[in-house]
């Protein structure tokens, strides 16, 4: 700031600048705020020692070293009973992130869709759309979450119905849905199969090669290569012939019914799959409304010129329409992706294991630490989503107006 | 924005500041209620019945306890809690007592820093399953999908179990008794593993309890008690006592019926001193002469309370078992009031 109203400088530094003089104020009022703050902080940490100690318990994190002493059903790395609180800290971490990547990969292409959709010119469709977003972003997605939970307990059949025949399973029997979650087939790897994912590796790098090429071509040239056609085929075609040569070293393991329970398949259990849908129908409401609120952002007159070239209005959409919407609709869309991650920890009402059902529940109460369960839960959380800002801005650079 | 922190700031120390304090029975008179923790309803030992009013064999404790320090057993605000706020809520002084199910376990007493009053019901972990699942012994679970409450001693000793006996099994974690129940109805999952006592309530609360059946295998040992905050010696005292009344009581024949003849005074000193026609216990703890008389007037002695609650003529029908007293083979023994 330029704007003087005293002129005095040339007089000397007054103390009582510090308070009148239009230069200092601020400062020395934030000084003071801050002083404040910093003093409050540390009167509130004292405190929490003090009363602690009053109460005989002192502050330190060794118990995420002893032995955690609980099973966890669901777990992506090895764990058992007789492993640290440490170890069953990061499985419910894990469980986190899995909740949250998924949710957050499928609530992006619900929104996108039905954000979309919201905009149809064909009445039912933009009615429909409508309906859902108003549902599912006027519900607190607690509710939500309960629901979807109960439903899938109470609906599906119970895996004795399958031994009795009262029902059967799906999709060429790989498929089983249980009230107590689906399983589907395991992807089995037996020797040789090395061979058959290395060659799917290397279509999938032929295909982006590809890509580029049929680009660069049509830039050129202007003549538009069968991209779809030939990336589908370099996706099939070579993996088939290796599986095929090989002697099929890649095999699906259906599940089957044994005791008391499918076993040999991938269980998704249901806390997983309730969760899952309920935080991506919720957060996909909002990112409708955002994908609405980017497309309106565009100028009309752009699609009408598009269309005066003669584009057909799918390729309107996704050349003109939706490249300019998207500096609208990233940086809220990261506020939704903190937001699922940040709801999945609702788990808790449905017994998903989660970081909150590991640390901030189980550990928390064997442990009796509620000082330091719940600040390292606050801290891994802050991580997150600091984490997911980042990365969300970095593509938000990618994307935003570049002036040139 | 910053002063907004700070304010909050200031608001939240001063909640810390008010959770650690040994005056317990000072407040409690003063506020002229008892805060009591209790379970978020598992009849027969806490639920509100059909008007509303809490009633079972830990809201008996409460009621006692309320009766003895405030003498009257209705001056009490129940608070229902889950296994795993329950302890969060007696440590931040939510709660001035808490009656829950709640097992004395070494962890709970000393690291926790709780103290347990006594033992009411000496329990064990039990194990549900349907009659038509076909399974006769604990071992035969192998692979089975288990419901278990979380934040409980049941969770630890169920991994346990299966550990040693090196058997698999799926847990499927729950927060309440009242879910457990709909998902082992529902069939989500094949057994529900809890305190038998718990089991043998919630079966009787079922449509058809007799398709359902507990296992013989008892896996664990789950002393159930009240307990309070370690700390304040005194208030610790006065929950243990008003709970070695209850059984001394029966021990020494004093029942709801008889109780007003023989607060009067007996030939038996000790029946004296208990309901304080003799001595000074009453004065020792803090409260009045005739705490014990309001303790026992609000509910009956221990036998009675358990009969009426829990009892063999009760839904649950529960046996005296190990909670007889020790002169009938059980392991109910309060120390002499002298
Ligand atoms: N005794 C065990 C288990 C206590 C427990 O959670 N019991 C269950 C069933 S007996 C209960 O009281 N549930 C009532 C509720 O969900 O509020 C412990 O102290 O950890």
């Amino acid at each position: 700031m330029t704007a003087m109203t005293d002129t005095q400088s040339d007089q000397g530094f007054h103390p009582s600048q510090l308070i009148y003089d239009t230069r200092y104020r601020s400062i020395t009022i934030q000084i003071i705020a801050l002083i404040c703050v910093l003093a409050g902080f540390g009167w509130l940490i004292n405190n929490a020692v003090t009363n602690l100690a009053a109460a005989g318990q002192d502050f330190n994190f060794d118990f995420l070293g002893n032995v955690a002493g609980y099973d966890i059903n669901q777990k992506i790395i090895d764990y058992d009973s007789q492993m640290t609180h440490g170890r069953a800290t990061l499985v419910g971490l894990l469980n986190t992130l899995l909740v949250a990547v998924l949710g957050c990969i499928t609530c992006t292409v619900i929104g996108v869709t039905m954000g979309v959709l919201r905009l149809s010119n064909n009445w039912i469709v933009q009615k429909l759309a409508t309906v859902y977003v108003e549902g599912f972003r006027n519900v607190p997605v607690l509710l939500w979450i309960v629901l979807t939970m109960g439903v899938m307990i109470k609906l599906p059949p119970d895996p004795r119905a399958f031994r009795s025949g009262d029902a059967s399973m799906i999709l060429w029997d790989s498929v089983a849905i249980t009230n107590r979650g689906v399983y589907v087939p395991r992807i089995i790897y037996e020797a040789g199969s090395s061979i058959v994912v290395g060659v799917l590796i290397l279509s999938i790098i032929g295909i982006f090669a590809f890509r580029r090429l049929a680009r660069k071509r049509q830039e050129a040239t202007g003549a538009i290569l069968p991209v779809f056609w030939v990336s589908l085929g370099l996706l099939f075609i070579p993996v088939i012939i290796a599986q095929f040569v090989m002697g099929s070293p890649v095999s699906l393991q259906n599940p089957y019914f044994r005791g008391f329970n499918f076993t040999d398949g991938v269980h998704l259990r249901n806390s997983l799959i309730a969760l899952w849908l309920a935080l991506s129908l919720y957060t996909g409401a909002f990112v409708a409304e955002n994908v609405r609120a980017g497309i309106l952002a565009v100028s009309k007159g752009q699609t009408e010129a598009a269309a005066a070239l003669g584009i057909r209005p799918r390729r309107i959409m996704n050349l003109v329409v939706l490249p300019q919407a998207m500096r609208v609709i990233v940086p809220p869309m990261i506020s939704n992706y903190l937001n699922l991650t940040k709801n999945s920890s609702l788990a808790l009402a449905i017994g998903y294991m989660d970081l909150t059902g590991t640390l901030g529940n189980i550990t928390r109460n064997q442990t009796g630490r509620e000082m330091e369960c719940v600040l390292l839960l606050m801290g891994i959380y802050l991580i997150l989503s600091l984490g997911i800002s980042s990365l969300g801005n970095l593509y938000n650079n990618s994307v935003k107006l570049k002036e040139r | 924005m910053t002063k907004s922190v700070f304010f909050g700031a200031l608001a939240t120390a001063g909640l810390l500041a008010g959770a650690a304090s040994a005056q317990t029975l000072a407040e409690v008179q003063e506020r002229d209620t008892l805060r009591c923790g209790v379970t978020t309803g598992l009849v027969g030992f806490a639920a509100p019945n059909e008007e509303g009013e809490w009633e079972g064999f830990d809201v008996a404790i409460c009621r006692a306890v309320a009766a003895a320090v405030l003498g009257d057993g209705s001056k009490v605000e129940f608070i229902p809690t889950t296994g795993s706020t329950r302890f969060t809520a007696l440590a931040s002084g939510e709660i001035d007592l808490l009656a829950r199910n709640t097992t004395w376990t070494f962890s709970r007493d000393v690291d926790l820093e709780f103290e347990f009053a006594g033992v009411n019901y000496y329990d064990g972990q039990g194990f549900l399953v349907r009659k038509d699942l076909g399974v006769t012994s604990a071992n035969e679970l192998d692979g089975a999908t288990v419901c278990i409450q979380t934040g409980t001693t049941t969770e630890l000793n169920l991994a346990d179990f299966f550990r040693a006996n090196d058997m698999s099994y799926e847990p499927v974690p729950i927060e309440t008794n009242a879910e457990a129940q709909q998902q082992y109805l529902a069939n989500a999952c094949d057994v529900y593993t809890t305190d038998a006592s718990g089991l043998a309530a919630t079966r009787a609360s079922f449509e058809n309890p007799g398709d359902h059946m507990l296992l013989p295998e008892i896996i664990s040992k789950e002393p159930l008690g009240p307990l309070v905050r370690h700390g304040d010696n005194a208030w610790g005292d006065i929950a243990r006592w008003t709970l070695n009344a209850l059984i001394a009581a029966e021990e020494l024949g004093v029942t709801s019926e008889n109780l007003e003849e023989m607060a009067a005074g007996t030939d038996n000193p000790e029946i004296n001193r208990l309901l304080g026609s003799e001595g000074n216990l009453g004065e020792m703890l803090g409260l009045s002469s005739d705490w014990a008389v309001n303790a026992i007037s609000a509910g009956g002695n221990y036998g009675e309370i358990f009969e009426d609650n829990i009892g063999a003529d009760t839904a649950i029908g529960l046996d005296r078992g190990l909670n007889a007293q020790w002169t009938n083979g059980g392991l109910l023994y309060s120390p002499p009031f002298r």
